[in-house]
């Protein structure tokens, strides 16, 4: 099912361009054409992006092209050309650490995939080659050839099923390592191909290679000597794909179509678009500031010197003259020259080792996630998985959560609950006694009073047990277990507890849980489905006999009619077709007069939340019969739009059926579902529902998971109201919304930081309930003023505390959340589901979710994130989100400041040294101090802290609102930090500057130079740096006290060493001694401490300042949230309300 | 395996290279460790006005007696400063400022007296002072060649690109390179005390002036105990020095690279206005003052020009305290930031006290 909805939202428009011919073993399709073999690509998978020889050029390339490194690179050459005060290594070691880090890492990645490739390449397979069999390696398959599989081994290349070792023509196949299908898929041969291999003549004829998994149209032409070509269509059923393994058959053989690259599994890799948070914009909008800020101190720095350098006397005095190359050079290009030198010394402002520390903080912190024992799963023995570590910060800025129903919210474990027949209600009522239920023999049914006639009652649970994809997991230890299994179900009314636990054993599989539901629903009423035998499908009745039923037909199952049929042949010989679908496609479909009865049932079902199927039958007279069946094989032998064709057959069988019936399947809601849902909401999520479920059923879910509560108001825009009032749809529409508009937006007070809303209970809730086909009217309004609707509705939903969105197809999802995306404010969205189905919607959001549900694994696949459960999506978002925010936008602010007060001192210097750009700091120092001194405590700060711990954090759902809408690096705080950077900046420098009116400053009466003077700014600002990430630490764990006292004792370490030797490589010996004899002298350690704690004041003041109120709030958070707590055991009494609701909306009906 | 292969993603790096059969058999439950589950024991303090509070008064109480000490510390240091750049008509270098010229083969000497109002106990030190000078610029600071000051041969020979255009004169190489040893500091200066209308030198000490390490590791003569002249055969003086560097001093120790007014010289002040030590005048005996009140006159030889770039020359006698030379800066700003600390402790305790009252008021009513 699904993956055909999957088909329809990749493949929408696939035509096909072009069509490969292939000659099955390279054997020229008719006798005396000489071939010319077309040219496909050979075998080989190449998924590594390097080769030993390409590996540097490409990289650097790669690399350079990030804006970041490139404008290190321009500030390394202009060092390397111009002579600039730094050398070329002050920023030519950073940019090497950096190039060669990330070159390791991405060459290490690049092996890991070489050595998979060579894995995949190297693996030898068998192939056919005129009737000798023969090893090679799999690289080394061409299109053409004919490929052995064995059991359990996988498919080297996309194969056309020719022969199977099994007698039906089928094989089977598990797609788990494509798509996460772990459950057997058949395949089947193509007809009369399987006699004999060697003699066989065929071309294929087939559609370009294209990525979608489940499509495949091409026909295949066998040449018999004495006879015209037979043709025969190929579909997907025909086809296996690279990647698959063989399961349950012995072998097969094949024909390459697809070999390589251009396998459907090559063709489904590709980089997903790489998702950017807004952390990063903020970093870059800052580095704009900072570039400002960088060019206007040089351009300032560039027309003072030349100011200055006019008085006279000032430019050349008699003690330091130009050389002769300076003076020739021409002026303007010495102003440029300047201009660019004083670029190179203030270039450290922009700080190029926060890139590396960002990413080593994402790519380390995202451990954290995959290593949280709360997100382990026990049932499945998986924890969460990230895909992707650059969105971790973007878990906690989240605004809207776009949620999924089905296997998302409620658990996808679906239970057959009663069914209707005939207007008459079934209700199974001993749910506890299961067991009791089918092994007597009567069943169930009968322990009710009969209300429909007993023939109608087999007729619907016929229908049931034949009208599905379903099929029976065959036990593969031994293979005479079928029959086994036939006796002990004959011999069902001697023991019937012993063969109730063996049929519990023998389960089914089927790609949606509704479907064995049905079947299991079936078996309790004494039907039980045994499995399909070479196009027979065998049902046990309630008599114990078997019945057998050749299936004739399959009509899918597709989104869009949201039905599915079988035809089928009885014994007897009659035809007949079953269908079973959506009561909104059942019944335009079916003679009306038994629609009434029916209704009511399917609505009152809906409303208590069960999903609703509705069964119906017709006979099918002979030529009726062969009027569909020659529609089927025609549309399916189609190359061009089959599935168009497809689906006109399929509408012209299904009409003018007899209603028998409907079920009620009981949808599980997820553990903690509802606190998950509340603690959303309370952190200021809004939360939105997109489903393609029922309204009834979704709305019912809804108000189970508390996201409606009694209290809030729905306002509707289905197409149930916009038929009420009889004027055209578009019209009623656009009144609706006006006055949506007028009650949820207008007349709503202010919301005040969105914090009131859940609180204060004096606030009318809304909830906003819409279904995918007045979306798509809202969406794609043909008049003039949609956007003006649009803007409307997308203002009502946001006043919203929930949006329902029902009726929705995967496409329309993805659609809303792009709306709300590129919405005003452009909101955050996070987008939850655990079926291919939310595949788009995942991928649209910022941040996307996957659930390890049921449905396969391709949601966790185009995830960013993938948990077992949505209750771990609290502990994601409120826990880690919040802690990630927080580390992550500290990092980004500390850097920023940490660089502004390392400059500033430097640009203060060009004051007192004529313009000259003279370094205030060694080289040593301007190279290591990103590198080597300050990078550590931030880093660890980065992974370690916790402003607040995480229980309070799981506890306080309003704690999240204090970072909503990047709280921490919006401008405010950055001027924060700004102000904060050259304030220390300011005191540095002159504060030094000072105590350095008299330069003696030694008990000896000696002076101190320049190079001291730079040391003891330095020896300040390294020591506030760290302090002020100390004070700003609020858990220390023993790393961090490592790491904070360990750099600044590195510091002075490393200032001894550096200081204590006459390095033979250096030209100059600037810092010999200095730190050594700056300690000696007490008015330094004086001028240390002042500045130190001056610098620190100003932040101290402000915690203890702030900090009452801040505290107090929490306080009275913590109030809060106690009587939150108060309220929870009355809140979890509160499905009982849900149940006294949907009783009450039952009176209604 | 190949799908797994296919996961491996090249955006974050991270990898998920599973075992054949797929990642997800393998079960992987997380480590319960303190460390993963991010539960690592962790101190967790919290400035509050109560920790803050003592913090402030005792610093607040340590830093305003350290201020105090400092300041009058600094008071009691006495220096006595004398400006003899020769820019009025009255000083007595003015002819000498006047008339300069690097040629003039008659060194102009010029006479300033003066009048010390206090005696020096101590030892006292001898600065001059320049302003205007800019030793901290780009193209001075870079301009030496510390291989060559530190005795390499080679470097003595060919000394560094740095030292342009104070590298080569007349294709011999210049020893000592560079612009910042071009411009050392040439004036002699000479104190002479006037008891009773006599004239006695006061002595002044040349050595003790330049930092340790400097004097004895940085700075080498080259060629191991060599006759100096021999050594320095076949370079050249630097341009504006009237004596080559081997003849800086009478005393070996004190010659060459290794004399000590050089190396002060050559480390170059961090800004354009800075003192350098000259001399050393060591106290005697007990009994006597280092220099006594009464009239003195200081003797200079005037060999470096200054006017040129609006500079100023100036000398200067001070003692030293443990702090180091006369600066009251240090000692207000202690004052100053230990009495706004007390202030502050004084102002959060009447925020606390008002404060953690209202808070309980609080508390009450809810």
């Amino acid at each position: 099912m699904l993956r055909r909805r999957l088909n329809r939202l990749l493949g929408r428009d696939e035509r096909i361009a072009d069509r490969r011919t292939i000659y099955v073993g390279h054997r020229s399709g008719s006798t005396n054409d000489a071939i010319i073999p077309p040219k496909f690509c050979d075998n080989r998978i190449v998924s590594s992006k390097y080769t030993v020889w390409n590996f540097l050029p490409k990289n650097l390339f790669e690399q350079f092209r990030r804006i970041a490194n490139f404008y290190f690179l321009i500030i390394f050459l202009v060092q390397v050309i111009v002579d600039t005060p730094t050398s070329p290594v002050t920023s030519g070691l950073p940019l090497f650490f950096v190039i060669t880090v990330t070159a390791i890492k991405q060459g290490y990645e690049d092996w890991l995939r070489h050595k998979a490739d060579n894995e995949v390449n190297k693996y030898p397979v068998t192939v056919i080659e005129d009737g000798r069999r023969i090893r090679k390696e799999s690289e080394k398959i061409k299109v053409g050839d004919v490929v052995q599989v064995e059991e359990e081994e996988t498919f080297p290349c996309d194969l056309i099923l020719l022969q199977t070792s099994r007698d039906d023509d089928t094989c089977f196949v598990t797609t788990a390592s494509l798509d996460g299908e772990s459950n057997h898929k058949t395949h089947y041969t193509v007809p009369d191909t399987g006699r004999d291999l060697e003699s066989l003549n065929a071309t294929i004829e087939c559609e370009q290679p294209q990525p979608d998994l489940y499509k495949f149209v091409g026909r295949m032409h066998i040449y018999t000597s004495n006879q015209d070509p037979a043709m025969r269509s190929l579909g997907p059923e025909n086809l296996l794909l690279k990647g698959a393994t063989l399961k349950n058959t012995q072998r097969i053989s094949g024909v390459a179509v697809y070999t390589g690259m251009e396998t459907k599994m090559a063709l489904n890799y590709q980089g997903k678009s790489q998702k950017r948070s807004a952390v990063e914009k903020s970093i870059n909008a800052f580095l704009l500031v900072y570039l400002c800020i960088l060019v206007s101190k040089a351009l300032v720095c560039t027309t003072l010197k030349y100011a200055w350098q006019g008085t006279p006397g000032q430019d050349e005095p008699w003690y330091n003259e130009k050389t002769q190359t300076v003076k020739e050079t021409n002026f303007y290009l010495k102003m440029f020259t300047d201009f660019l030198s004083f670029m190179v010394l203030f270039n450290f402002i922009i700080p190029v080792s926060m890139y590396v520390t960002v990413e080593m903080q994402k790519f380390l912190g995202s451990f954290f996630i995959t290593w949280d024992k709360d997100f382990f799963d026990p049932e499945i023995k998986e924890g969460a998985l990230v895909n992707t570590s650059d969105l971790n910060e973007e878990l906690g800025q989240v605004e809207y959560v776009f949620t999924d129903k089905t296997g998302t919210l409620t658990q996808n474990n679906m239970e057959f609950i009663e069914c209707c027949i005939d207007g008459f209600q079934y209700k199974y009522r001993d749910a506890s006694s299961e067991l009791d239920g089918f092994c007597v023999t009567d069943g169930p049914v009968s322990k009710l009073q009969q209300k429909a006639g007993r023939e109608r009652e087999e007729l619907f649970l016929r229908a049931l047990c034949l009208c599905h994809t379903v099929q029976v997991k065959e036990p593969i230890e031994c293979h005479d277990q079928g029959d086994g299994l036939m006796d002990q179900v004959d011999g069902l009314e001697a023991d019937g507890q012993e063969t109730s636990s063996l049929q519990e054993q023998r389960g089914f599989i089927a790609s949606s849980p509704d479907e064995v539901a049905l079947v299991k629903g079936a078996m309790r009423y004494g039907f039980t489905f045994l499995g399909l035998e070479s196009k027979t499908m065998k049902i046990l009745n309630r008599n114990n006999a078997v019945e057998m039923y050749e299936l004739l037909h399959v009509l899918n199952f597709d989104p869009v009619r949201r039905r599915m049929s079988v035809i089928v042949r009885s014994k007897s010989g009659d035809i007949l077709l079953f269908c079973k679908g959506a009561d909104s496609s059942m019944f335009p479909r079916v003679r009306q007069e038994e629609v009434e009865r029916i209704r009511m049932h399917v609505e009152r079902n809906a409303t208590e939340g069960y999903r609703t199927l509705c069964v119906a039958y017709k006979y099918l007279s002979a030529e009726e019969y062969n009027q569909a069946d020659k529609g089927l094989r025609e549309a399916r032998l189609a190359l061009q739009d089959r599935d168009e064709k497809l689906m006109a057959v399929y509408n012209q069988v299904e009409t003018g059926m007899s209603l028998i019936g409907a079920t009620a399947v009981e949808d599980r809601l997820q553990e903690e579902a509802a606190e998950t849902m509340m603690a959303l909401q309370g952190a200021g999520i809004n939360v939105w529902v997109l489903t393609g479920d029922k309204m009834e059923t979704a709305k019912s879910t809804c108000y189970a998971c508390r996201l409606f509560q009694r209290n809030t108001e729905l306002l509707e825009l289905t197409v149930r109201t916009l038929e009420d009032g009889g004027r055209r749809r578009e019209k009623r529409l656009h009144d609706l919304l006006n006055e949506y508009y007028k009650k949820a937006v207008l007349d709503a007070p202010p919301v005040k930081g969105g914090v009131t809303r859940s609180w204060s209970s004096t606030n009318q809730d809304y909830g906003f309930i819409i279904d995918g086909a007045t979306l798509s009217m809202v969406l794609n309004s043909s008049e003039s003023n949609s956007s003006r609707y649009k803007n409307l509705f997308l203002q009502i939903c946001q006043n919203c505390t929930a949006v329902l969105c029902c009726r929705m197809a995967p496409l329309q999802k993805a659609q809303i959340v792009k709306m709300v995306k590129n919405s005003k404010g452009s909101p955050i969205t996070l987008s939850i589901g655990d079926g291919a189905n939310d595949v788009s919607m995942i991928l649209e959001a910022h941040v996307g979710i996957g659930i390890k549900g049921k449905e396969g694994r391709q949601a966790v696949r185009n995830s960013d994130y993938a948990i077992t459960k949505l209750k771990h999506l609290k502990k994601l978002l409120l826990v880690h989100g919040h802690l990630y925010y927080v580390r992550i936008a500290h990092l980004v602010q500390y850097f920023f400041y940490k660089n502004l007060c390392f400059i500033l001192p430097q640009f203060l210097y060009q004051f007192f040294c004529g313009y000259s750009q003279q370094p205030l700091f060694d080289a040593a120092y301007l190279t290591m101090y990103n590198i080597c001194f300050t990078s550590m405590p931030i880093l660890a700060y980065s992974l370690f802290e916790q402003h607040i711990s995480i229980e309070v954090l799981l506890d306080n759902a309003t704690l999240y609102r204090e970072i909503a809408k990047n709280a921490m690096l919006r401008w405010g705080p950055f001027l924060q930090w700004t102000l904060l950077s050259l304030y220390h900046g300011l005191l540095f420098f002159f504060g030094v500057r000072f105590l350095f009116s008299n330069p003696a400053l030694q008990d000896n009466g000696q002076v101190f130079g320049n190079w001291s003077f730079g040391t003891i700014i330095f020896t300040v600002l390294i020591f506030t740096v760290t302090l002020t990430l100390a004070l700003d630490t609020r858990h220390w764990t023993w790393i961090n006290h490592f790491v904070i006292w360990g750099s600044l004792a590195f510091y002075v370490f490393f200032s001894f060493f550096w200081g204590g030797i006459i390095w033979p490589f250096l030209k100059h010996q600037r810092l010999y001694f200095v730190f050594a004899n700056m300690l000696s002298s007490v008015s330094t350690w004086l001028v240390i401490i002042l500045l130190i704690l001056l610098s620190l004041m100003p932040e101290i003041l402000l915690t203890v300042f702030c900090k009452p109120r801040g505290s107090n709030a929490r306080q009275r958070k913590l109030v809060q949230s106690s009587v939150g707590d108060l309220q929870s055991p009355r809140s979890s009494a509160r499905p009982l309300l849900m149940r006294t609701f949907s009783d009450e909306s039952n009176t209604v009906i | 395996m190949m799908a797994s292969s296919y996961n491996a993603k090249d955006e974050d790096g991270h990898i998920s290279v599973s075992g054949p059969g797929g990642g997800a058999l393998r079960s992987k439950k997380p480590e319960n460790t303190a460390f993963k589950q991010q539960r690592l024991p962790a101190w967790q303090p919290i400035l509050t006005a109560g920790t803050v509070l003592p913090a402030f008064f005792i610093i607040g109480l340590i830093f305003i007696p350290i201020g105090i000490g400092l300041y009058v510390t600094s008071n009691n240091i006495k220096e006595f400063e004398i400006d003899y750049t020769g820019v009025d008509m009255s000083s007595p270098c003015f002819n000498c400022s006047q008339n300069f010229s690097w040629n003039s083969t008659r060194p102009c000497t010029c006479t300033i007296p003066f009048y010390l109002e206090q005696s020096y106990e101590n030892n006292v030190f001898m600065y001059y002072g320049l302003s205007n000078f800019y030793q901290n610029h780009r193209r001075y600071v870079k301009s030496r060649d510390d291989s060559q000051l530190n005795g390499d041969v080679n470097s003595l020979q060919y000394p560094s690109k740095e030292c342009e255009p104070y590298a080569y004169h007349d294709n011999k190489p210049i020893a000592p390179c560079g612009a910042i040893a071009n411009s050392m500091f040439n004036d002699t200066l000479e104190l002479f005390y006037h008891p009773n209308g006599t004239k006695v030198p006061v002595p002044l000490t040349a050595t003790g002036i330049a930092w340790w390490a400097d004097k004895h590791v940085k700075f080498r003569n080259p060629g191991e105990n060599q006759n100096l002249t021999a050594v320095f055969q076949g370079t050249s003086k630097p341009v504006n020095w009237r004596r080559p560097v081997y003849e800086l001093d009478y005393d070996p120790l004190n010659n060459g690279f290794i004399n000590e007014d050089f190396i002060v010289w050559m480390r170059t002040a961090a800004l354009p206005t800075f003192r350098k030590l000259y001399r050393i005048i060591n106290k005697k005996d007990n009994m006597v003052p280092t220099l006594q009140r009464g009239n003195y006159t200081l003797e200079v030889v005037y060999n470096f020009p200054v006017r040129s770039f609006e500079g100023r020359k100036r000398m200067i006698l001070s003692t030293i305290s443990w702090m180091g030379g006369k600066n009251p800066f240090l000692g207000i700003a202690y004052i100053t930031v230990g009495s706004v600390c007390f202030f502050l402790g004084v102002v959060l305790l009447l925020i606390h006290h008002k404060y953690g009252n209202r808070n309980n008021s609080a508390d009450i009513s809810n």
